[in-house]
Formats: structure tokens, C-alpha cells, sequence
């Protein structure tokens, strides 16, 4: 490094969507950018991902709602959120009028929530994506994740597929806590998936040992946080290798510019920062900057080139001269 | 009877550390963050980073604001009270002068203040007395009567007494096992101070049950009480939605708001506190959670 800005051409594309730079929020980690404002200019993100919206206003479950685990921590919010009408006439105004790019995550108990969620969003001109969450109970189905039923999971992303507005990418965002990921990232392909968010939390449970209880009032919660990003960059990788068509937005554990880049050679074509943001809130334009200079430092000329190239054979796998300087 | 509340515009600094001064239980710290400083009103609070560069530690961990003087001698420095009870806080008492800190802040809400001299009583718990100092500074300039009650399980978890001492006089100390002042809770001498200066409104900082039982005391006064919560927090600036209680707005329904950013001071009236840690039937939206 030599101090000299680097000059990547950071632009990236999410389906038919261009975005200028790779590096956006995760859903449930920025709330709707408006706290994240304070230390940032949201608009300067690749986009906002919102907390998952569903169609009625939610109190979430109980406190506590967290706790701290080595390099992670378990949640258990439960989408506490405004329901979608509050969200379009606040939340999605408010980025409308900061000039964010937004993907608008989705959430529901049943297939039918999931399409009038989409109904509705379709149209705004904030809306730049939909990111469809189905780690979620299906009320149909005695609870059962959605996400972890392959079947189930195509039901929705087809369902969501043929009621959006075709301009609008849709994506599924995945749970890691199944046996063959691969198995369902098909189903969502074969249903009209335009790419996949991956990884959403893993299902974790702590027990406080003071109280000889479960730690979270909901019992179980989502793992996320660096402890998760190995697994992240393995669904990633596996998806990719499946799937090398559709483009991926990854998210699991990125908390500096070199995590986002093991993403990146995986196969995502952008990241989201989440639990990272918790204990830095500029975290996102950090990575980026840091994303944007690790590329430079291996000799990439724009992020695209990186995108999947861990899967290239040793013999087309390039060690730019920059990358030794780096490394040495 | 009393001003609006003034909600923090945080920042994240850079603080270097001024000064670690260790006091009974507790360790003090000064460090420069004239960002923070400038934005300071008593009842705000900070959340700082712990365990250094990849540290497995990833949440903030928050402090109530004990001070912070934005000009003059030692310009642009905010004080915060560390209690060691874990090992993100053990690694901040472990550090020294010279070292820096990244601290967010102010976050949260102030105590909302009388529009004039108004009799005052203060309650602190433990480390939470330390935002009642500044409090009681301001209170006792616009010309309020003001005593406050310290209360501690024990002598060397008590913070600030001397410092109460020197700053309103009347100051009241209990420990649970008697090793410092009056044996008791601290809510059990809040109802003689009351009446002793016909105080107006309580002022409050501590544990979730003395913060629940000084609200019934000036419930049972007929007068308002303001209290600063210590509720679990991940993020401090409102995203991560884990330090929700249960409060009663001004349209008279009941939500699971944020502590971090629609208090930590709330009207001690408006919590629910026989309902923290439920899902209350009756909460905005606990309707639409069947199923999940």
C-alpha cells in the first residue's frame, strides 16, 4: 500500500439490479437506517436491508431478548415491527426521501401473508429489492420453519415471485440449520428465485446457570456474529457451486473488509453487515472501504472479477504480485 | 411540571483515557471525548467497546453518564462508573491512562428538569447515583431544594457520597447489612425525605426492584417520579430492539419501547414494572404473535 486511494470499480448486480457498491445492511440489524443515519449517510451503502416487516404490528416476545456468546450473540426478538402500512408510511418514506436504496425484507406465517406483503410493497419507488425471510413458523404446518421444508420454501418464493412487481429482484434468505442447503436453494430456484440471502441465523439456546433456566424469554435463538461465519462462507460456497447462475448476497459474522472478501471469492456478489453493527455502528462503511482496498491490494480492477474465484482450478487461480507485497 | 426530556445526538469518538481512579467496588474513568461532552445531558449514557481488535466480546457494554465538562480546564472529558461483573468489564478496569477507548455516546434520553426551583428527592442505587450528580447539580443551581438517598447491598458498593455531600448537603445512606449507614432498602427512608422537603417530584437510577419501589413510594406521595433503567443492551442506539420494556404511552396503550433510545429515563408511572420480563396481552401487536 502506498496510501494512494484504490481505484476498484466496486459496482455489482443483484439480478437486474445495479448496485454501486457490494456492501449493505443485514434485516434486523439496521432497524430502517434511520438510527445507522447518525454515523453514516445511509445512501452511501450499496443498500439498507430493513428488519423484516410483516402485515400486522408485532410486540415480539418477551425480555430477555439476548445474550452474549464467544464472538457471536443468541436473539430472540421475535419481529417485533409497526406492520407493513406504518412501515411504508414511515420507515420506507423516510429512506425514500434520504435517497437510500432499500430491500425491503418479508416475513409471514403463511404463504398468503407473504404475497399481500409483496402486493403491497409493489410500485413504491424506494423498493429496490425484496428479500424474502422464511425462517419463519408456517402457521399451516404446525410451526414448522418454512425454510427448513423444501417444498414449503418454493411455495412461498413462487407464490412472492408471481405477485411482486417483475422489475424487482426477489431473493430467499436461507437457514443454515438444514441438512442439504443445496436441496433448497433449487426448490427457491425452481419457483422463480432471482438469487439467495445467505446465511440467516442458526437456532442456538443458552442456559443462564444462576437461574438454571433457558436465557432468552423465548428459550431458543438465533446465533449470529463472527462464531456463525465459517458456516456462512460454506453455504455460500456450496450454493454458489450448485447454483452458479444465480447471484448470492451473503451475511453471517462480516465484520472487516477481509471477512466480506472471503464472501466474495465464495461466490456472493454483495455482503450485508449485521451483528457487527451492534458494536460498531459505522461497521458497514468500514468494510466497504476495507473490502474496496483488500481488492485493490490482489489486483482486482473491479469487484466482479473476485466474485466466486476461490472456485477456479490453482492453474486459473491468478496470485497477483500485489497480493505477495500484501502479504508479505 | 417539568421540560421536555433532551434526546442525545450520539457520536463515536476515539477517547483517550485521562484518568482510572478506583473507588470502593467501583473503578472511575475520565477520558477525552469532546463530541460526547458537547452533547451531554444529566441521564445520558455511553456504550464502549471491550477487549480491544477482534476481541470475541462484540457487544458495547453502557454506562451512565457521571460528568462531562465541555470547556474550561480539562476540556471536552466525559466521566463514566465501571462495576467489574463480567469479563468485558474486567478488561475495562484493566486499563490504564494513555490508552484509548471507542465510546458512543450521549445515547438515551435526559431527565426531563422542573421549569423552576422545584423540591427534589434523589435516589440512587449502587453505581447508579453516579447520574444523579450531575443531576443534582443542575437542580441545586436553578435554586431546588435536593437530598438524596444512597442505598447499596453493602458500604463498599455505595458511589458518590461524599460527593452528594459536598453537592446538596442532606444525603441519606442505607446498606442492606447495616456496614454503612441505616440498615434497610433505600425506598424504606425515600418517604420520610419526601415530607422532610416537601419534594415535588423523585429523581432515580438503579436496580430494576428499587426503580419498582421507589415508583410505588411516589405513587403513594401523589408525585411524579423520573427513573434512568439499567436494562440489558446490545446495540444502545435503537437497532438490535433487546432492552424493550413494557410502557404505557400517552394515548394510554401499552408498548414494548426501547430503553436505549426512547428512555433509559422514563415516568417511573408509565412502566409496567409488575409486567417487565412478560409479554402482557395488552402490549401493542402481542395479538399478532401467536404462532411464533
Amino acid at each position: 500500500m502506498d496510501g494512494v486511494r484504490p481505484m476498484v470499480d466496486m459496482t455489482t448486480q443483484l439480478a437486474t439490479l445495479t448496485l454501486p457498491n457490494p456492501v449493505l445492511t443485514a434485516s434486523g440489524c439496521a432497524a430502517a437506517g434511520r438510527e445507522l443515519h447518525q454515523f453514516f449517510d445511509v445512501a452511501a451503502l450499496g443498500a439498507v436491508v430493513t428488519k423484516s416487516i410483516m402485515m400486522r404490528p408485532r410486540s415480539g416476545r418477551a425480555t430477555p431478548r439476548m445474550a452474549e456468546t464467544p464472538s457471536g450473540m443468541l436473539n430472540s426478538i421475535g419481529l417485533q415491527g409497526p406492520g407493513i402500512d406504518a412501515f411504508i408510511d414511515t420507515d420506507l418514506a423516510w429512506l425514500a426521501e434520504h435517497g437510500a436504496r432499500t430491500v425491503v425484507s418479508i416475513a409471514g406465517g403463511h404463504t398468503d401473508e407473504y404475497v399481500e406483503l409483496a402486493r403491497r410493497l409493489n410500485g413504491h419507488p424506494a423498493v429496490s429489492m425484496l428479500e424474502v425471510n422464511i425462517s419463519c413458523p408456517n402457521v399451516e404446518s404446525r410451526g414448522q420453519v418454512f425454510a427448513c421444508d423444501a417444498i414449503a420454501s418454493s411455495r412461498v418464493i413462487g407464490a412472492v415471485r408471481r405477485a411482486a412487481d417483475p422489475s424487482l429482484p426477489v431473493f430467499a434468505k436461507l437457514s443454515p440449520d438444514v441438512t442439504d442447503i443445496t436441496l433448497i436453494a433449487r426448490a427457491c430456484a425452481d419457483a422463480g428465485a432471482d438469487g439467495f440471502s445467505l446465511i440467516n441465523t442458526l437456532l442456538g439456546m443458552v442456559i443462564d446457570t444462576d437461574t438454571m433456566a433457558p436465557a432468552l424469554g423465548g428459550g431458543t435463538g438465533g446465533l449470529s456474529g463472527p462464531a456463525i461465519r465459517p458456516v456462512a462462507v460454506r453455504c455460500v460456497w456450496q450454493v454458489r457451486r450448485a447454483l452458479p447462475h444465480l447471484p448470492i448476497l451473503g451475511m453471517g459474522g462480516i465484520r472487516s473488509g477481509l471477512d466480506a472478501l472471503q464472501f466474495v471469492l465464495a461466490g456472493a456478489s454483495a455482503v450485508s453487515v449485521g451483528t457487527a453493527v451492534f458494536g460498531d455502528p459505522s461497521a458497514p462503511v468500514r468494510v466497504l472501504a476495507e473490502l474496496e482496498q483488500a481488492l485493490d491490494d490482489r489486483g482486482f480492477a473491479a469487484l466482479a472479477d473476485a466474485v466466486g474465484y476461490a472456485h477456479r482450478r490453482p492453474a486459473d487461480r491468478l496470485v497477483p504480485e500485489a497480493a505477495e507485497v500484501a502479504a508479505g | 411540571m417539568t421540560a421536555d426530556t433532551v434526546v442525545s445526538k450520539p457520536v463515536q469518538e476515539t477517547a483517550e483515557i485521562f484518568s482510572v481512579q478506583k473507588i470502593g467496588e467501583y473503578v472511575q474513568f475520565t477520558v477525552v471525548a469532546p463530541g460526547i461532552a458537547a452533547g451531554f445531558q444529566p441521564g445520558h449514557f455511553v456504550a464502549v467497546a471491550v477487549g480491544g481488535d477482534n476481541t470475541s466480546m462484540l457487544l458495547r457494554r453502557a454506562f451512565a453518564l457521571y460528568g462531562a465538562t465541555p470547556t474550561g480546564q480539562f476540556a471536552g472529558t466525559i466521566q463514566f462508573v465501571v462495576a467489574e461483573h463480567g469479563p468485558g468489564t474486567r478488561w475495562l478496569t484493566q486499563r490504564s491512562v494513555g490508552e484509548t477507548l471507542d465510546v458512543v455516546g450521549p445515547l438515551g434520553t435526559s431527565f426531563p428538569l422542573p421549569s423552576g426551583p422545584s423540591p427534589a428527592v434523589l435516589v440512587g442505587g449502587g453505581y447508579g447515583s453516579a447520574p444523579l450528580i450531575p443531576l443534582a447539580r443542575e437542580l441545586v443551581a436553578a435554586g431546588s431544594p435536593v437530598e438524596i438517598l444512597l442505598g447499596a447491598a453493602t458500604g463498599s458498593r455505595l458511589f458518590g457520597e461524599l460527593v452528594a455531600k459536598r453537592t446538596v448537603g442532606a444525603v441519606t445512606v442505607t446498606t442492606d447489612d447495616g456496614s454503612a449507614g441505616v440498615r434497610g432498602r433505600v425506598a424504606d427512608v425515600l418517604p420520610d425525605a419526601i415530607e422532610r422537603i416537601g419534594a415535588e417530584v423523585v429523581y432515580a437510577c438503579g436496580p430494576m426492584p428499587m426503580l419498582r419501589a421507589v415508583s410505588e413510594v411516589a405513587r403513594a406521595h401523589a408525585i411524579q417520579a423520573q427513573v434512568a433503567v439499567e436494562e440489558a443492551m446490545a446495540c444502545g442506539i435503537g437497532v438490535c430492539m433487546t432492552c424493550v420494556l413494557p410502557v404505557r404511552g400517552d394515548d394510554g396503550r401499552s408498548r414494548f419501547v426501547r430503553s436505549c433510545v426512547d428512555g433509559p429515563v422514563f415516568a417511573a408511572d408509565r412502566v409496567r414494572w409488575e409486567d417487565v420480563g412478560t409479554l402482557p396481552a395488552d402490549v401493542m401487536g402481542a395479538d399478532a404473535m401467536g404462532g411464533h
